[in-house]
C-alpha cells in the first residue's frame, strides 16, 4: 500500500507535467493569435470596473482563418490542461488515501504528508473555483507550474517512509489542528495564484511591458483576478484562525501552555498578523490593491517559511518534519 | 474589513478660541495613531518584531540554549542581551508595538462602536429623490398592497424596514459591523486573558521518582524551578500532594514512543484521595493546576555501603541525554557517607559520590555508553566512583544531577574506580566498602501549572471567531421602494395599477449585490401576486443599472 502511494505520487507529478505543458501550449497559441491579429486593433480585456464581472471574454477579435484554427487548438491545449489537472487531483488524492491506509492514521503525519496534503487542497479547491469561473483558465499554467514545483519537492527532498504517530500527536486534537491548517494553507497556496497574476496583469493594464508584465497579456483582468484573491483570503483566514485557537487548545493540554513562542507558533502568528494586514489593506480605499495584494503575496511567503524554514533550520516542540 | 478613511470626525471642531498647541499635538498625534495607516505599520511592525524570537533562543523557551549562544558568541550575545533579544515577547519595545496597536484599536473602536449602536437604534435613512443615482435601479409593477405590501415582503426576508408614506427603505446587513466589532473587542479580552494568566497564574517543574518516599507536596521548595505570577505568593499554592505509583511506556521496535501511562495519587485538602491517570494530551485536571506529563526516565536504585557497615541508599533521577535509547547520565551522592556512628563524627574527606551512564539496554560489548533501546532489555550502569569532600556542606548551590567539578580541579575529590554493573551486581571499592545497583525506578517529569485566564481566553477566542466571521461575510446593503402612479402614456400591461422604482445601494465591497437585487425586486414585485405575476416581471424586465 505504501509503495503504490509513492507510485500515485510520481503519477500525479507526471500529470502535472502535462497539464503543465497543455496550460503552456495554450498561452504559447494564444501568443500566436495575438500576433496574427496585431492587424486588427488589439483590444485588451479592462478589468470590469465596479460591477464585478469576471467572465466578460475579450471582444472577438477579427481574425483569419488560421487565426481560429489556432485558437482552437489552443482552447483544446487548455481544455487537455485542465483535464489532466483532473486526472492529476485524483491519482494525488488516491496517494493520500493510500498513504494513510497504509499508515492507519492521516496522513498528516511529517512534513512529506503535510505538503502532499496541503497541495492537494490547493487543487481541489482550483477545481471549484475553475467549474464556477471558467474564464480563468490560463492561470491553470501558474497552477500547475506551483503543483509540479512543491509536489516534486516532496517527492525528491521531504519523503520519509511511513511510522506511527508520536504519543504527544496522538489526539483527536491532531485531526481538528492539522486538518484545518492544512485546510487554510492549501487555500492560501491556491490564493497567491491569481495574487500573483493580478500584480503582473495590473502592471499590464497600467502599460507595462517589461518581463514579468508580458507574461500576464493572455490572462483574465486584473479586477476579477483582484476579487478572486480577496475571496480565497477571506475564505481561509478564519479557518487559519479557528486552527490557529484549536492549536492553541491542544498545546494546553499537551504542554500546558496555550501560546509558549515556540518558532512555528511565532511564526503562526507572523502569518496571522501579515494576513490580517493584507485583509485591513484590502479594505481600506487609501491603500492601493496593488499593495494590498503585495501584502497577500508576503503572508503567503511566511507560511511557506514556516513550512520548510521552520521546519528545517529551528529546533521546536513542532519538530515533526522527520528529517535529520 | 474597517474602513476607518471615512468614518466620521472623532471629534467635533474644536472651538477656535484660544489655540492650546499643546492640546492640538495631542489630538493631532492621537487622530494619527487611531488611523488605519498607523494600526497598518503597527501590525508589520509587530510581524517584524517577531521574528528574532525565533530565530534567536528564547529565556522563557530554552535558558540552556541562551548560555549556549553567550558561549558561541561571547562578543554579540551580550548586546543583544542588552536590547532583549532573548526575550523578545517580554522586552520593551514588543510590549510597545502591541501596547501601541491597542491603543489604536481602542482609539478606532470606541467612536465606532457609538456610531454602530446609533444607527442600530437609527431607522433607514429616506430614499433619494433619484433612484437612478444609485448603483443598481428599476422600475417595476408595485405589487397590489402598495408600500405596506412591499414592506411585508421585505420585513419577510429579514429586512429592517421604514416605511414613509409611499417610500420604503429597508436596510440589511449590520452583522457585518457588529461582526467587526465584536472581532477587534474581543482581541482585547484576549489580551486580558493572557495578562490574568500571567499575573495570576504559576508554574513548576519538577522530577517525580516513583514510590511513597518520593511523593511531592504542592509548595514553593518543592520545584526545581517554578514561575510565580506578581500577584500569587507563595502561601497561595493549593497544598495538595502527588505520589507515583506508575508509569507505563511502550515503544515501537524501532525505540520511537508509542504511549505513556502515569498513575498517582492524589491527596490534598481541596482533593479528595483517589488514584489517577494521566498522559501526554491528557494531563490531570486538579481543583486549582493542572499537571502535564512531560517526561520520563530511570532513578537507578544504588546502596553504598561505608566503612561502618552503614547502608544509605540513593534513587536520584538520572536525566536522560536525549537519544532514542534513554541513555541516561547522574549522580548519587553520599556526603552522609563513613560518619562514626559512635562519635558522629563527621568525615569530610570520605564522603562518596558516583557518577554514571545508565543503559537500559547496553550493547552486548563495550563501549557501554550508548543505550540501544528505550525498556530495560539488559539494564547496565556504568560507574565512576569518587571520594572526598563533595564541596556540599560549603553552602554553594550546585546541580543535583552533577559533581561539583571545582572540587575535583581543586583536587579535594579524587576518582577511585571504574565499573560496569549489571543489576543486583556489588562492587567493592579498594577501602572495602560496597557499592550496589539494586534496580531503578521509574521517574516522570511533570510541569505543574495554573492559569486563572485560560478560561476568558477560550471564551474570547470563541467571541473572536464569530465576530470575525460576521465581519467578513456580512454585507451591508440598502435597498429603497416608491410606489409611483403609473404613467398611462407608458401603456403598462398591468392597467391603471401603480409602478414602483427601487433603488439599490451596496454599503460594502459586494460583487453579488446585482444578483440579489434582481432577485429581491423581482420578488416583491411578485409579491401575492397570482399566475401572471412572474411573467409581468420578466416582461417589464429588471433594468440593470450598471454605472
Amino acid at each position: 500500500m505504501s509503495a503504490l502511494s509513492d507510485n500515485l505520487v510520481t503519477f500525479a507529478i507526471l500529470a502535472y507535467l502535462v497539464a503543465m505543458i497543455g496550460h503552456a501550449v495554450e498561452y504559447a497559441l494564444g501568443n500566436v493569435r495575438t500576433r496574427v491579429a496585431t492587424a486588427a486593433p488589439v483590444r485588451e480585456l479592462v478589468g470590469a470596473g465596479g460591477g464585478g464581472v469576471v467572465s466578460k471574454s475579450p471582444a472577438p477579435v477579427p481574425s483569419s482563418p488560421t487565426a481560429d484554427r489556432s485558437a482552437g487548438r489552443a482552447r483544446l491545449a487548455g481544455l487537455i490542461g485542465v483535464g489532466a489537472t483532473a486526472v492529476a487531483a485524483a491519482l494525488h488524492l488516491a496517494a493520500l488515501v493510500t498513504r494513510g491506509l497504509a499508515a492507519d492514521r492521516m496522513p498528516w503525519g511529517n512534513m512529506y504528508e503535510f505538503v502532499l496534503t496541503v497541495t492537494f487542497i490547493g487543487v481541489a479547491a482550483w477545481l471549484v473555483v475553475l467549474w464556477k469561473r471558467q474564464s480563468l483558465r490560463k492561470l491553470g499554467l501558474f497552477l500547475t507550474l506551483v503543483m509540479v514545483l512543491l509536489v516534486a519537492t516532496a517527492e525528491l527532498v521531504l519523503y520519509v517512509p511511513i511510522v506511527p504517530l508520536v504519543p504527544a500527536l496522538n489526539s483527536y486534537w491532531f485531526i481538528i489542528h492539522v486538518s484545518t491548517i492544512v485546510f487554510a494553507s492549501g487555500i492560501f497556496l491556491l490564493g497567491v495564484v491569481p495574487a500573483v497574476g493580478f500584480l503582473m496583469r495590473n502592471g499590464y493594464e497600467q502599460g507595462k511591458r517589461s518581463f514579468p508584465y508580458t507574461l500576464a497579456r493572455r490572462m483574465p483582468g486584473a479586477a476579477g483576478l483582484e476579487r478572486l484573491t480577496f475571496a480565497l483570503h477571506a475564505f481561509a483566514f478564519p479557518i487559519f484562525t479557528f486552527a490557529v485557537i484549536a492549536g492553541a487548545i491542544w498545546a494546553e493540554a499537551a504542554w500546558g501552555r496555550p501560546w509558549g513562542w515556540d518558532p512555528k507558533e511565532t511564526w503562526a502568528f507572523i502569518s496571522w498578523v501579515v494576513y490580517a494586514g493584507y485583509l485591513h489593506a484590502r479594505a481600506t480605499p487609501s491603500v492601493k490593491r496593488n499593495v494590498a495584494t503585495w501584502i497577500a503575496v508576503l503572508g503567503f511567503l511566511t507560511m511557506l517559511m514556516n513550512l520548510f524554514g521552520v521546519n528545517i533550520f529551528f529546533t521546536g516542540l513542532h519538530s515533526y518534519g522527520g528529517l535529520d | 474589513m474597517t474602513v476607518v478613511d471615512d468614518r466620521p470626525e472623532t471629534a467635533a471642531p474644536a472651538p477656535r478660541r484660544r489655540p492650546n498647541r499643546l492640546l492640538a499635538l495631542l489630538r493631532n498625534s492621537w487622530r494619527q495613531l487611531t488611523s488605519m495607516r498607523t494600526a497598518l505599520i503597527l501590525l508589520f511592525l509587530l510581524a517584524i518584531a517577531a521574528i528574532p524570537g525565533s530565530v534567536l533562543p528564547q529565556r522563557g523557551i530554552s535558558p540552556e540554549k541562551v548560555n549556549e549562544y553567550f558561549v558561541d558568541h561571547p562578543d554579540w550575545a551580550p548586546r543583544l542581551d542588552r536590547i532583549g533579544a532573548f526575550e523578545v515577547f517580554g522586552s520593551v519595545w514588543f510590549s510597545a508595538i502591541y501596547l501601541l496597536l491597542f491603543t489604536s484599536l481602542i482609539g478606532c473602536i470606541t467612536p465606532r462602536l457609538r456610531d454602530h449602536i446609533r444607527t442600530l437604534r437609527s431607522r433607514p435613512p429616506g430614499a433619494p429623490k433619484r433612484m437612478a443615482r444609485l448603483p443598481q435601479h428599476t422600475v417595476l409593477p408595485a405589487p397590489p398592497g402598495g408600500a405596506a405590501a412591499i414592506a411585508e415582503a421585505l420585513r419577510k426576508r429579514r429586512w429592517r424596514v421604514e416605511v414613509r408614506g409611499d417610500e420604503v427603505s429597508a436596510e440589511k446587513g449590520y452583522l457585518k459591523e457588529t461582526g467587526n466589532l465584536l472581532f477587534h473587542t474581543s482581541l482585547i479580552a484576549v489580551l486580558i486573558g493572557v495578562a490574568l494568566g500571567s499575573w495570576y497564574g504559576w508554574s513548576g517543574n519538577r522530577l517525580l521518582v516513583a514510590g511513597a518516599d518520593n511523593a511531592f507536596c504542592n509548595t514553593r521548595q518543592q520545584y526545581a524551578e517554578a514561575k510565580l505570577g506578581p500577584q500569587v505568593d507563595s502561601a497561595d499554592l493549593p497544598g495538595f500532594c502527588l505520589r507515583l505509583d506508575d508509569f507505563e511506556a511502550r515503544f515501537l521496535a524501532s525505540g520511537q514512543p508509542e504511549f505513556f501511562n502515569a498513575t498517582v495519587t492524589v491527596d490534598g485538602p481541596d482533593e479528595p484521595t483517589r488514584r489517577a491517570d494521566f498522559s501526554v494530551n491528557s494531563p490531570l485536571r486538579l481543583n486549582d493546576a493542572s499537571v502535564y506529563l512531560l517526561g520520563h526516565g530511570y532513578a537507578p536504585v544504588i546502596r553504598y555501603t561505608d566503612r561502618f557497615g552503614n547502608s544509605q541508599i540513593s534513587d536520584e533521577p538520572f536525566l536522560t541525554t536525549g537519544d532514542m535509547g534513554l541513555t541516561s547520565e547522574g549522580l548519587a551522592a553520599f556526603p552522609d557517607a563513613n560518619v562514626d556512628p559512635a562519635t558522629g563524627q563527621r568525615a569530610p574527606d570520605l564522603q562518596m559520590a558516583f557518577t554514571g551512564i545508565y543503559l537500559p539496554t547496553a550493547p552486548e560489548q563495550a563501549p557501554f555508553v550508548r543505550s540501544q533501546y528505550p525498556t530495560e532489555r539488559n539494564p547496565a550502569l556504568n560507574l565512576v566512583a569518587y571520594r572526598g569532600n563533595l564541596g556540599l556542606d560549603a553552602g554553594i548551590p550546585g546541580s543535583v544531577y552533577q559533581l561539583d567539578q571545582r572540587q575535583v580541579r581543586a583536587g579535594k575529590v579524587k576518582e577511585v574506580g571504574t565499573k560496569l554493573l549489571r543489576k543486583g551486581e556489588t562492587w567493592k571499592l579498594d577501602d572495602g566498602t560496597t557499592v550496589e545497583f539494586l534496580g531503578t525506578e521509574r521517574y516522570v517529569t511533570l510541569s505543574i501549572r495554573h492559569d486563572p485566564g485560560s478560561t476568558m481566553l477560550l471564551f474570547s477566542c470563541g467571541v473572536l471567531l464569530v465576530g470575525l466571521m460576521g465581519s467578513l461575510f456580512g454585507k451591508r446593503r440598502r435597498v429603497f421602494f416608491r410606489v409611483v402612479p403609473a404613467d398611462p402614456g407608458e401603456g403598462s400591461p398591468t392597467s391603471g395599477s401603480s409602478l414602483m422604482e427601487v433603488g439599490g445601494l451596496p454599503r460594502t465591497d459586494y460583487p453579488g449585490f446585482a444578483d440579489e437585487f434582481t432577485q429581491l425586486v423581482a420578488a416583491v414585485s411578485g409579491a401575492e401576486r397570482a399566475g401572471a405575476g412572474a411573467d409581468s416581471a420578466d416582461r417589464a424586465g429588471v433594468r440593470e443599472g450598471a454605472e
